[in-house]
């Protein structure tokens, strides 16, 4: 009963620490704020899925312990991780954020172009300090 | 024309429900595992955090018609009441009591007056940090 409930519990928590190393590299070696985004909130939210669902599986076959934090801990984080990062990714383009050279189409250029109203005025960090002598 | 924020907000509803179920499982299950007043306070004021980030400060306001400063004074006032209830039973300050009664839906339960004082805790938590954070963010 233990070893069955280990080799599924294992296998689990294996994939998912997998996938957020797959995560972890991507975030590393993607050229652009998008890119990186895309790696980091899929796989991410993926690989803590696997690992929330073993250590559930494992206690509900050992000790027969039905965790119901661990489910509402499964479906928040697959809720609102992708939101963070439609969120991030959304900021970064009205910042115009710098894209890679490997991008063809920027297709919601021209919707913005069209409808200036929607662009915010990206943060000027400048500022120009008058002295009063 | 306002910007739409239509993915944020439909989800903040749904968030904001599961986040409030969480922090009142937090804040009733203090007296025998992890938890209690204090975090259950301070999840709940996450959620009305979340609220205000997602919708505007105004409409907030007017949906949750509650004075997050008088939340804290009943929240301290509801704890030195508590403490005070054992000064009128003959013991010392703050002596909490508890006892086991059948309840109609719940069967046996216990029920403690240290769960009033943690209530006294989590209102007074909620009404500080969320009072906080709104005294940051607007604009004078």
């Amino acid at each position: 009963m233990n070893g069955i409930a280990e080799i599924i519990t294992a296998f689990f928590i294996l994939v998912g620490t997998t996938i957020s190393l797959l995560a972890a590299i991507g975030l590393v070696r993607l050229p652009d704020v998008y890119t990186r985004s895309h790696a980091a909130s899929k796989s991410s939210t993926l690989g803590v899925l696997c690992v929330l669902i073993g250590t559930l599986l494992y206690f509900l076959i050992s000790d027969g312990y039905f965790s119901i934090r661990l489910i509402l801990g499964i479906f928040f984080v697959f809720l609102t991780a992708p939101v963070a990062a439609h969120v991030i990714c959304r900021a970064a383009y009205r910042n115009q954020a710098p894209v890679a050279d490997t991008m063809v189409e920027d297709e919601l250029k021209e919707y913005y172009e069209l409808n200036p109203e929607y662009k915010k005025k990206s943060i000027v960090v400048e500022e120009t300090v008058q002295v009063d002598e | 024309m306002k910007p739409n924020d239509v993915i944020l907000q439909s989800v903040t509803k749904v968030a904001v429900v599961i986040i409030f179920t969480f922090s009142i499982y937090l804040f009733m299950n203090g007296h025998h595992n992890p938890g209690g007043g204090f975090i259950g306070g301070l999840s709940t004021a996450a959620a009305v955090v979340l609220l205000y980030l997602a919708f505007d400060i105004e409409k907030v306001r007017e949906n949750i018609r509650i004075d997050f400063k008088k939340l804290a004074a009943l929240g301290v006032l509801i704890a030195v009441c508590t403490g005070l209830g054992g000064v009128l039973f003959g013991e010392e300050f703050l002596t909490q009591a508890f006892g086991y009664k059948e309840l109609p839906i719940f069967g046996k339960t216990e029920l403690t007056s240290a769960l009033i004082f943690d209530t006294g805790v989590a209102l007074a938590v909620i009404g500080t940090a969320v009072n906080i954070i709104l005294s940051i963010s607007e604009d004078r």
